[in-house]
């Protein structure tokens, strides 16, 4: 039994039962080529949770995020979404994929990007209301960028693309936001804007998860850490599962002891 | 008779026209490399579909200056004088305005063509159009050369042979790794340039043997076809010379002997087979072999991770685990793991803890980094120092290695 | 004027307009979707599929040519998908090495089949024969009403408008996860459309339009309106609505005026015979296109180009 434990001490292992989770990955593995990227990783999300996936670069994180979505597909695992297959959950999830994935060049304004969040309730031809777009433009508001619903989208700031992917995120009413590094490479106030969102969201009793790279705002930020590098290394509350020992592991010689130190908490 | 022509037995002409076109396909084997490496294959359909209204302007001017028109070489410089023109077009589309290079390329290679077929039917209304044979461009024939011809043609081969050989160094420098290779002193847009010059001129000299609409598969089957059967930039310009100068070889050698059949499709056709057998059988990186790798990559991963869910008693979610499981005769059908399934998953799940306590271990994270789930433990690390990870878990091991 | 105008040019200039605009809608999504050339690419493997459709059922007829070209276009997109994956051989080399193949497949086989009773070559599949297609039966613009003269239109006219119904269709019907998986095709699969069999039924559907355009008007035309009325249309607005309007409008444009031009632009200059109308079509729409790059007012990018993946 000792090494059943220890395998799995890190972090407090929540009850598994993926029945209660707002998001369960069970056995996922992902490779490209020979190499699996993602290796039999477990994850579970409580309800109400905001939780950061974090770890060094090519760990797994987006790779994670995207199988769980079924946007790529798994070598192995499954993913349920409050209790239920993916495939049946969607109405439930928002998704913010990463900024630079898209072309920003494409012909269309602001507002059409977040109209498309709405896609899913206006179907292929249903008609697009005046109550549609007031409830883009309230989404806009809520990140600040009603100002530019106009605007065609290749004038926007890197900040203020981010912003209006996650106007269209808000756009989706779900339950479980799922975001790809929403703070890479945005401007200070653009980050404020995006964390009150999120915060928000989980006062209203909404599910956040975001993929995440700066280790330094992980316990301003979040509630609960999931670590990755290739396999799970750590999952559980900030207090217990953000420690240098369990970032030690994910990093291994990729940080500096001392800023392990500094960013953990307990140290 | 295929034997004569094999032999380059079948007369001067012929065996001219045969040399010439094995030297061209070596050149555009060689030279598509370097445009393939560059991801810039299709360029060179906008180049040979651009040739033609400089080869229907060249006959006109001609004509008007008072000669036959169809001094080929002649029509060679036109058909390079609008083919210039069109690179140019797709140069000023891409940096000028929003289009992506596939938009630029087709929009050259459409509009070029059909500004060809316009000039192309107006010769056909001239007194002196009726017998130009300008069709011939289109499809590449070699039936009824002129002796002349057959010299330009094989000289032509040779001479772009030569400058694809000169350039060889840099040009597969600056395909190999751009960035480095401008870091290191070499003119990255001049040497574009040259290569552009290189397909240009291949184009050029292959027109009447292969066709404008065809050239291009001289240029890109190639390397393609090398791709599969080597890792490295000598080794792939190597192939790609060999398939093309054969693709040239056979293809003239089989019109020769049968005039009837345009000379480009069935080079085409003969590019196509080596390509196919390369495709589906090259060892390591054809389709079959891929195919298999595949499925005993993912039989690994099946595997590996079932018996990490035996050994930590949780229930196995997936079917195929489970079959490959018990296909292996590591578990039965119900799930619960045989002797042998015990050992391995006792193994497995030890491993596991090994590379967890290396990853939480500084002097080992740089092993630690080779993690990912299948790599054995053992191939990283030496035997003392697995010693030193299972001294550290501290536990008793007792599971057979 | 009205008589000769009605029965020799009327037609063939709705011909060419039809099938202008069938190819130029389905090409705008291929436009912003990097694949461009797959218009290229399906209009050279369209003679194989005829030549196959010929030689098995002996016959020059509509529907077993339409569905060999087809089918050719099933072969040619999967085929390149194959050697894109299993090879891992980048789009445009396995574009490259597809058309060319099928293509000379396609002349070799033309060649070594009889088909000297029927009316099927290379020069013909790549120029079409549009100023042939005439409606002998018209006197005049009344022609139009009476029903029997109608019976006797070219059937390239009834068969490209209802293709071109098709493609407007899908088009309409499909717009949404259209546009939305043309833009951020994460983000669509995350909302559950099946982006894969979306794109591969927009490739039908461009084929579908290529091949009903390319009996009539030959291959020029079919790639150059893929990809010209689109990529003018790109420069000169930044919605994707008005982006399609304009590239029907230039299609249009080209048609019209190729077929004027070819027909009548030899007369005044004083030769005596007309030029290739197909050619004449693709010229036009490339003048525009010149035309959209030096003057469009939304010539320049502005946004930065999605990351390589």
């Amino acid at each position: 039994m000792t090494q059943i434990e220890l395998a799995t001490s890190n972090g407090t292992r929540m009850a598994e039962t993926s029945d209660d989770a707002a998001l369960a990955i069970r056995g996922m593995t992902v490779s490209y080529g020979q190499k699996p990227a993602v290796f039999s990783v477990d994850m579970t999300v409580p309800v109400g949770s905001m939780t950061a996936i974090i770890g060094p670069n090519g760990a797994g994180k987006s790779t994670l995020l995207k199988a769980a979505l079924g946007v790529i597909k798994p070598l192995a695992g499954t993913a349920t979404v409050f209790g239920q297959p993916v495939a049946d959950a969607r109405a439930r999830i928002a998704y913010v994929p990463q900024r630079a994935s898209v072309d920003w060049d494409f012909p269309t304004r602001v507002i059409d990007v977040v109209l498309m969040g709405l896609y899913r309730e206006l179907g292929l031809l249903g008609r697009l209301r005046g109550a549609h777009k007031a409830k883009a433009m309230e989404c806009l508001e809520r990140v600040g960028m009603q100002d530019f619903a106009t605007r065609q989208i290749g004038q926007l700031s890197g900040g203020q693309q981010q912003r209006v992917f996650l106007a269209r995120a808000l756009a989706q009413d779900a339950d479980l936001y799922l975001l790809d590094e929403p703070f890479a490479g945005v401007d200070a106030a653009t980050e404020k804007a995006i964390i009150d969102v999120l915060q928000s969201l989980r006062a209203d009793g909404k599910t956040v998860v975001a993929v995440h790279h700066d280790l330094s705002t992980v316990p301003d930020y979040f509630d609960r850490v999931f670590l990755i590098n290739t396999t799970r290394i750590a999952e559980g509350t900030v207090e217990d599962a953000f420690t240098p020992q369990t970032l030690q592991e994910a990093y291994g010689g990729r940080l500096a002891t001392g800023q392990l130190g500094q960013t953990a908490l307990g140290a | 008779m295929l034997w004569h022509a094999l032999t380059l037995q079948l007369g001067y002409n012929a065996t001219l026209v045969t040399l010439g076109a094995m030297l061209l396909g070596i050149a555009a084997g060689v030279t598509g490399t370097f445009l393939f490496l560059r991801k810039r294959a299709l360029v060179s359909d906008a180049i040979s579909h651009a040739t033609l209204p400089g080869v229907g302007i060249a006959f006109i001017i001609m004509v008007a200056l008072g000669g036959d028109g169809r001094s080929l070489i002649g029509l060679m410089l036109g058909s390079a004088a609008s083919a210039w023109l069109g690179l140019l077009c797709i140069g000023f589309l891409t940096r000028r305005t929003r289009l992506a290079e596939d938009a630029a390329i087709g929009a050259v290679l459409s509009v070029f063509f059909g500004i060809g077929i316009v000039f192309l039917t107006f010769i056909q209304t001239m007194s002196e159009g009726r017998q130009a044979g300008l069709e011939g461009f289109l499809l590449g024939s070699t039936a009824g050369m002129l002796y002349s011809d057959a010299v330009i043609i094989a000289v032509g081969g040779a001479l772009v042979l030569a400058a694809v050989i000169a350039f060889r160094r840099p040009l597969s420098a600056v395909a190999f790794d751009p960035e480095f290779a401008a870091s290191s002193g070499l003119n990255v847009p001049r040497l574009d340039l040259i290569m552009m010059g290189l397909v240009m001129a291949i184009t050029v000299v292959g027109l009447k043997i292969v066709g404008l609409i065809l050239i291009v598969a001289l240029l890109i089957i190639p390397p393609v076809t090398a791709r599969f059967w080597s890792e490295r930039v000598t080794g792939v310009l190597w192939v790609a010379g060999i398939v093309g100068g054969v693709a040239g070889y056979v293809g003239a050698t089989l019109s020769a002997v049968a005039p009837a059949l345009p000379t480009g499709p069935v080079i085409v056709l003969v590019l196509f087979v080596m390509f196919a057998l390369s495709l589906l059988f090259a060892p390591a990186r054809g389709a079959l072999a891929a195919v298999l790798k595949h499925l005993s990559f993912q039989r690994r991963v099946h595997i590996r991770q079932g018996l990490l869910a035996l050994a930590q008693g949780q229930p196995i979610y997936e079917k195929l685990t489970l079959r490959l499981l018990q296909r292996s005769g590591l578990a039965r059908a119900d799930g619960v793991a045989t002797t042998d399934g015990k050992a391995r998953a006792a193994k497995a799940l030890r491993d596991e803890t090994r590379w967890q306590m290396a990853r939480s271990r500084e002097e080992f994270a740089l092993a630690a980094t080779f993690y990912d789930g299948l790599t054995e433990i053992e191939t990283v690390l030496t035997g003392d120092q697995i010693g030193e990870l299972d001294r550290l878990i501290g536990a008793p091991m007792g599971v057979p290695a | 004027m009205g008589e000769e105008f009605v029965a020799i040019s009327l037609t063939p200039m709705l011909i060419g307009t039809l099938a202008a605009i069938a190819c130029a809608l389905p090409g705008n999504f291929l436009l912003l979707r990097r694949q461009a050339l797959i218009g290229d690419a399906i209009s050279h493997v369209v003679l194989p599929g005829i030549v196959v459709a010929f030689l098995i059922t002996g016959v020059v007829a509509a529907v077993p040519m339409m569905l060999g070209a087809a089918g050719a276009a099933v072969v040619a997109v999967v085929m390149i998908e194959a050697i894109r994956r299993l090879g891992k051989i980048e789009p445009g080399a396995a574009m490259g090495v597809t058309f060319t193949a099928m293509f000379a497949g396609g002349v070799l086989l033309l060649e070594q089949s009889d088909t000297s009773t029927v009316h099927l070559d290379v020069e013909h599949a790549l120029f079409g024969n549009l100023e042939s297609l005439i409606w002998l039966d018209a006197t005049g613009w009344a022609s139009l009403l009476d029903l029997e003269a109608l019976a006797y239109l070219p059937v390239e006219l009834p068969r490209l408008f209802g293709v071109l119904l098709v493609v407007a269709l899908f088009t309409w019907v499909f717009w949404r996860p259209l546009k939305l998986s043309t833009f951020d095709e994460g983000f669509a699969q995350s909302m559950g459309i099946r982006t894969g069999p979306l794109g591969f039924t927009l490739v039908i559907v461009a084929a579908l339009a290529a091949v009903a355009a390319f009996d009539a008007v030959g291959s020029i035309i079919v790639i150059a309106m893929f990809i010209c009325p689109p990529a003018a249309a790109r420069l000169m607005t930044n919605a994707l609505g008005a982006q399609v309007a304009w590239s029907v409008l230039f299609a249009t444009l080209s048609a019209v005026l190729g077929y004027v031009f070819a027909g009548y632009g030899p007369l005044w200059f004083g030769a005596d015979n007309a030029v290739s109308a197909a050619g004449m079509i693709a010229t036009v729409s490339g003048l525009i296109l010149c035309f959209a790059a030096v003057f469009g007012p939304h010539r320049a990018r502005s946004g930065a180009p999605a990351e390589a993946l």
